[in-house]
């Protein structure tokens, strides 16, 4: 058998040069990369990857296409189920879905479809190229629908939902479109006025508007939207937005942050630029509490802002939630992590501020019901990290705000959004997915919900 | 975009706006504020509302030149457009949930520190509309800088001035005056502060004191204002709340303030070095 040829390593920015900027830290594929790394697919019989994909994305064939050098092709086949693709090809999670079920992965290496999907997205939108719509079958009873939130999930939806013909508008909170893409992920993993924007305006061209500003709950409520504002139905996408604090004491001191305030400052009102006006506060030592992708995001931004910076995580090194990717890229620039501890209390000076966290350490015990082996203090290993930062990445929850504004609509007891798998929830003609329902999770699981509502919807409307 | 309507300065540092926004203006109650951005460059802002006018589909906030972004609010005119307004935020007061049988005949105190007597307007507004007693405490610096004098008389049934200095009204600070009514045989039921941390935090020791309930407006700092960023985070009867979607009215008795006097302080540095080199761009497109 032929030597197989090795996965095509993707150009980055030096680590040391990038720990001071915001620029993307990925450079992506060329065309002959992406072509050299295309022809690496064994095209299975039974693709793996497309099962373990959330959208389904018809991987192999849009791989074939880009071996072939057809990009507005390959953007084509992708287009018939991601409205998202430049976006997805940075963020997903690649490594526990397409390319961890990749039958190459088993022996070597798998195929590098994120980069691949990447590169198709990005060289379609740099070069102006037309990438064929789907084809389409037209609903017999178009409608006007509305959906909460412009995050993956929202957009997601109502791109399909205009695809077929309705009359789409999205209502968003806060004054960007893009939910969590904008607030959350920074500019160096997802550059928000070229490749963000792009993919948000490609969903308006399908005919969607966005109103911003509109805070349901507040500014309008879903009942509202139905009775006097001519909507026949809802999709409430409005993500897992309340962080999470541990509990313990000195959280309310001066320079302890919610992993979410930390990056909104920067991503959304882009702190970092010198002529913007929202301040930041990253200090000369940063702990950044919890080992998912946004502490990883927090940790790396507080860096590029000028701060040592330590990541606190009570589990070890092969437990971090947060993509592979990132935790390398994020070891490379020069993050501390300190693993195996967990901070008891935050201690103060006399002015209110942080001095440092009094942590305990921690040993690994028996697997919890995530499977991963649960943390165990060890008894009277109190030490402390001096510290005037304190980022909190613990996780977040979804907002109240609708489901204590609209009667008739059920939440469980972590306060998500109850709705069965086609995204229907107690209410009729009300629809919800992504992490309003599931508790924080990925984008694309996001917008895997977003498309099975908007399927429901039309089945909902076509049968009314 | 949400064009100024009309704008007048009530005294030098301190302007009145009313502004388009259909939306806020037809869901806003008393109690309520919301958050204004300037253009793309600006921070998120949060204001109170001192009225809202659902036929007009305006709203109107006042604000005063203190730091950069609100010296760049008080140079817009009428005409000009902010690029956001987003609101109604936080929970209407508690009074609106009340019948009126019951709000009727009930004797409310309000106690307005400088700015905060702006949003104090609408809810002595709404109260005296449903019969209650509401007498109203306005306290400034100096004579110059008292707001909405006349506009609060129309809403109240007893309104009483105070200043630092003695220039207008009773010479004192508000709590003095409140002492002061009391002792000449006035009852109050609920005192409601608006102001300074420092003013309601008196205000509150002083009620105690008296044996008066009374509820207070915290104003924090704040990003997004939906429950998103916990910067507004308030110990409150020891517990952890977000102003912005849990309050912004809490019971002044539960209320840490001096934990929330620290917290504001937060970006004192940053918005001080913004300060020094911010140059104010509002105008200069025309």
């Amino acid at each position: 058998m032929a030597e197989r040829i090795p996965r095509t390593p993707c150009r980055e920015q030096d680590p040391k040069v990038r720990a001071h900027n915001f620029q993307e830290v990925s450079y992506g594929y060329n065309a002959e990369e992406a072509q050299l790394e295309a022809s690496r697919c064994l095209h299975c019989k039974n693709p793996r990857c497309v099962a373990a994909c959330p959208v389904s994305v018809k991987i192999p064939d849009f791989i074939a296409k880009v071996k072939e050098g057809d990009f507005a092709g390959a953007a084509g086949i992708i287009a018939e189920d991601s409205s998202l693709p430049a976006v997805c090809g940075r963020v997903c999670p690649q490594e526990t879905q397409c390319e961890g079920s990749c039958i190459l992965g088993v022996k070597g290496e798998s195929v590098a479809i994120g980069k691949l999907e990447r590169f198709v997205a990005d060289y379609c939108r740099d070069n102006a190229v037309k990438v064929p719509a789907p084809a389409v079958e037209k609903v017999s009873k178009p409608a006007k629908v509305a959906v909460i939130g412009s995050g993956p999930a929202g957009l997601a939806c109502a791109s399909d939902l205009a695809k077929w013909g309705y009359d789409v508008t999205i209502f968003e909170a806060l004054h960007k479109a893009g939910g969590v893409l904008v607030y959350g992920i920074p500019e160096f993993r997802l550059p928000k006025d070229t490749v963000l924007k792009a993919e948000i305006d490609a969903v308006k061209a399908l005919g969607v508007k966005i109103e911003t500003d509109v805070i349901a709950g507040r500014t309008i409520t879903i009942d509202s939207l139905l009775d006097k504002e001519g909507f026949k139905a809802v999709f409430v996408g409005t993500g897992a937005g309340l962080p999470r604090f541990m509990g313990i004491p000195g959280e309310n001191l001066c320079g302890v942050f919610s992993a979410n305030e930390f990056l909104t400052r920067n991503n959304l009102m882009k702190a970092y630029l010198e002529d913007y006006l929202t301040p930041i506060h990253a200090g000369q030592k940063v702990c950044v509490v919890g080992g998912g992708n946004v502490a990883m995001d927090a940790a790396r931004t507080a860096l590029r802002l000028g701060a040592e910076v330590h990541i606190v995580y009570r589990r070890t090194e092969a437990e971090l939630p947060a993509r592979k990717e990132e935790v390398h890229h994020a070891i490379e620039e020069g993050i501390i992590f300190d693993m195996l501890t967990n901070p008891v209390e935050i201690l103060g000076d006399d002015k209110g501020w942080v001095r440092s966290i009094k942590c305990i350490r921690m040993e690994l015990g028996e697997p919890d019901e995530s499977g991963r082996r649960s943390p165990v203090p060890v008894e009277g290993s109190e030490f402390e990290i001096e510290t005037d930062t304190v980022v909190m990445a613990l996780g977040t929850s979804p907002n109240p705000l609708i489901s204590k504004t609209t009667a008739g609509l059920e939440t469980n007891r972590r306060g998500c959004l109850v709705a069965d798998e086609s995204g229907q929830t107690s209410r009729e003609g009300v629809f919800a997915g992504g992490d309003a329902v599931t508790g924080a999770a990925t984008v694309i699981l996001a917008m895997g919900a977003g498309r099975t509502a908007a399927k429901a919807i039309r089945d909902y409307l076509e049968a009314k | 975009m949400y064009k100024i309507l009309s704008k007048e300065m009530l005294n030098p540092v301190v302007c009145r706006m009313k502004v388009e926004a259909p939306r806020i203006a037809a869901a806003a109650l008393p109690g309520q504020f919301l958050i204004v951005r300037v253009d793309e460059q600006g921070e998120r802002i949060p204001l109170t509302i001192s009225a809202f006018d659902k036929n007009e589909g305006s709203v109107t906030i006042v604000t005063q030149k203190i730091g950069a972004s609100s010296a760049d609010i008080c140079a817009m005119e009428a005409g000009d457009c902010f690029e956001d307004v987003v609101g109604p935020l936080g929970n209407p007061s508690d009074f609106v949930e009340i019948p009126d049988e019951q709000l009727k005949g009930r004797r409310y105190v309000f106690i307005a520190g400088g700015l905060g007597t702006a949003p104090v307007y609408p809810q002595a507004k709404w109260l005296h509309e449903k019969g209650a007693v509401v007498d109203v405490i306005i306290g400034a610096k100096t004579s110059e800088l008292l707001i909405y004098k006349e506009e609060m008389a129309a809403v109240c049934d007893h309104l009483h001035i105070c200043t630092d200095d003695g220039s207008e009204g009773f010479h004192g600070l508000v709590t003095a005056l409140l002492e002061k009514l009391v002792a000449e045989g006035s009852q109050f039921d609920q005192a409601v502060a608006i102001g300074p941390l420092i003013m309601m935090k008196f205000a509150t020791l002083t009620c105690k004191k008296l044996g008066i309930p009374i509820v207070v407006s915290i104003n924090t700092l704040m990003v997004d204002g939906t429950g998103m960023c916990g910067a507004c985070r308030v110990t409150v009867a020891g517990k952890t709340r977000f102003a912005c979607v849990e309050g912004p009215e809490f019971d002044g008795y539960e209320v840490d303030f001096d934990e929330a006097m620290r917290r504001t302080g937060q970006y004192r540095s940053e918005e001080a070095a913004a300060n020094e080199h911010h140059v104010c761009k509002i105008g200069r497109g025309k």
